[in-house]
């Protein structure tokens, strides 16, 4: 532990936490809608650093990790809203969620143990289908999920005295539901950082490392690759289940459309062009690819009003050209991510 | 007579229409060297992967320090105490040196989720250890300048050494080499065969599949010759160097 009390780390870690900190006021004064963005950031975060574990770490291609964030998603709108009369607290909650996404996990997981690359996305991009259509039609016979009408009136998180919902006076600071949202999440995404860093470096993370690079190897030095495997996917599935509750608080309603394809994707491509399989790489990478098309969103109208004096292409459009612009630009120019692995970089690097 | 440690009672191994291996047995005693040697296409890497569970003998099976050997499971070999090295050198090449044998220490280890997570006494205890059992065998297998580099950056007769420190990592009992000289110049033979012998003294047996004839009758105790996938002579190597359908097998009838 004796690196972390060195006055350079120490300073670094105190200019962090006040940054930290003071993130959601500054935020705060864009309006709170820029909080909620924030908010999105840290639940990305977590989503990129759970598909980290499986695509990063164990090198296994999973196109249909939306699933296990819906299935979190669902567990908590079912516990915690009028839909079936629930309202458990969500420090009960979450761990469901964990443990049921965890159990999706291993379900999911076990059938693709054979199967690598190509093979292996694919059948993971139709579980990740698979669980949304369920979604979308378990509401016959027995209404589960309310069907394409989604779960509404969800509760939203309470400690205490504290409504997450609502703003509340706190040492003569106003501090709104956003906000207190937003230091929820950074206490769990700080827990989720550790977990993932700590996870790396044991003797599970060597595993599914030499998994990746060489599976045959892996085996003939004594790693049981079916367990290693499942274990990968189901920590990873547990991390996205989290993020499901969470989202499920937040919002106040879930409804299969949130869970489709396209979001497997764009958390795929977070973990891509952040540094694959590196954790300050990933987490910069699910920020900026929440944090930028929203900037645009706001940004490229205003933008082209002042310049043109009217609006020539509608911004939602311009946001996805631009966004597959950077896409390509990054895999372009700087293919091991924004953000690699000092080993991933020396290796780019000599290997010319 | 020393204990026999691994017996290969008629294994066999086809492929479609091609019996890759035929009937074949053969015991390796404890603590010696022992040469697996015959032409291109022999059956002599089939066998190692019939052994070490990568494939399941159609026929025969093999007994490990007098227990059966499960066929169909790799890992469990790797746990009985069998480690191998491969022909095309297969490391971990996005992972360092040194992480590369702490993967080897993994069969020997317990460590699980939580313990990481947790970080707990045992877990950095267990950590340290695997850490400074990697050095000593980088250090042994000298190599140990290279811990930080990737193992894909490392020179050809380093990777060869690594991958021997990798499998040394999980304590085998038998230690078997798929070519380990094949693509050395004579100098890095020379090194390997010190390195061989070095083993077999602390206390390793092991089996030695290689081209280069004079490297194995210089360092095995015993020679086995495949041809064809059957067995054509296992003795010492002063007898199988005479041996008439050993030499029509390398130079063709």
């Amino acid at each position: 532990m004796s690196k972390w009390l060195n006055p350079r780390s120490a300073l670094g870690i105190a200019v962090i936490t006040a940054a930290l900190f003071a993130l959601p006021f500054v935020a705060a004064m864009g309006g709170q809608a820029w909080v909620r963005i924030l908010n999105f950031a840290i639940l990305y975060v977590f989503l990129a650093l759970g598909l980290n574990i499986v695509v990063g770490f164990a090198g296994l291609l999973d196109l249909g990790y939306v699933a296990f964030y819906a299935v979190g998603a669902y567990v908590y709108a079912l516990l915690a809203s009028p839909h079936f009369g629930l309202h458990w607290p969500f420090w009960v909650i979450l761990p469901i969620c964990a443990a049921v996404a965890c159990v999706f996990g291993v379900l999911l997981g076990s059938p693709t143990l054979k199967l690598r690359g190509d093979y292996l996305a694919i059948v993971t991009l139709g579980f990740g289908e698979i669980v949304r259509i369920f979604m979308n039609n378990l509401n016959a016979p027995i209404n589960i999920t309310n069907g394409p009408q989604g779960i509404t009136l969800i509760d939203p998180v309470s400690i205490g005295p504290l409504d997450f919902s609502k703003t509340s006076e706190i040492l003569g600071f106003a501090i709104s539901g956003p906000q207190k949202y937003y230091f929820l999440l950074i206490v769990l995404a700080i827990f989720v950082i550790i977990v993932n860093l700590r996870l790396q470096h044991s003797r599970i993370g060597r595993a599914w490392q030499a998994i990746r690079e060489d599976e045959v190897a892996a085996k003939a030095i004594g790693i049981n690759t079916r367990n290693i495997k499942l274990l990968a996917f189901a920590m990873g599935a547990s991390f996205g289940g989290i993020a499901g509750g969470i989202f499920s608080a937040t919002q106040g309603f879930v409804s299969p459309e949130s869970f489709s394809l396209i979001e497997s994707i764009m958390i795929l491509a977070m973990v891509v062009l952040g540094g694959m399989g590196h954790i300050p790489g990933v987490i910069l990478g699910a920020v900026l690819l929440t944090v930028l098309p929203e900037v645009l969103r706001y940004g490229v109208g205003p933008l082209q009003t002042a310049l043109f004096g009217t609006m020539l292409i509608d911004p939602e459009s311009l946001r996805m050209l631009i966004f597959g612009l950077a896409l390509v630009l990054v895999m372009r120019f700087k293919p091991a991510g924004l953000w690699p692995s000092p080993e991933r970089r020396r290796e780019l690097q000599e290997g010319g | 007579m020393a204990e026999t440690l691994l017996a290969a009672k008629a294994v066999a191994k086809n492929f479609g229409g091609v019996k890759a291996l035929c009937d074949v047995s053969l015991s390796i005693r404890r603590g010696e060297i022992y040469g697996l040697i015959g032409p291109n296409g022999a059956g002599k890497t089939t066998f190692f992967n019939c052994m070490t569970g990568l494939y399941i003998p159609d026929g025969g099976g093999f007994e490990f320090a007098g227990a059966p050997l499960l066929a169909d499971a790799p890992h469990q070999a790797a746990a009985r105490g069998i480690a191998r090295t491969f022909q095309n050198i297969r490391l971990f090449g996005n992972m360092t040196a040194r992480e590369n044998v702490m993967v080897g220490r993994h069969v020997r280890t317990r460590g699980g989720v939580f313990g990481a997570i947790f970080r707990t006494a045992a877990t950095r205890d267990e950590e340290a250890a695997i850490r400074r059992r990697a050095e000593e065998l980088l250090h042994y297998v000298r190599i140990e300048d290279r811990a930080d580099d990737l193992a894909k950056n490392l020179s050809y007769g380093d990777q060869r050494r690594l991958e021997i420190a990798r499998a040394l990592a999980t304590e085998p009992s038998l230690l078997c080499l798929d070519e380990p000289a094949a693509g050395m110049n004579a100098t890095e033979t020379e090194e390997l065969r010190s390195l061989i012998d070095g083993i077999r003294n602390d206390g390793t047996t092991i089996l030695l599949i290689e081209h280069d004839v004079k490297l194995v009758m210089g360092l095995c105790d015993r020679v086995a010759v495949l041809d064809y996938g059957a067995l054509v002579i296992e003795d010492v190597p002063t007898v199988v160097q005479k041996d008439q359908r050993v030499i029509e097998a390398y130079l063709g009838a």
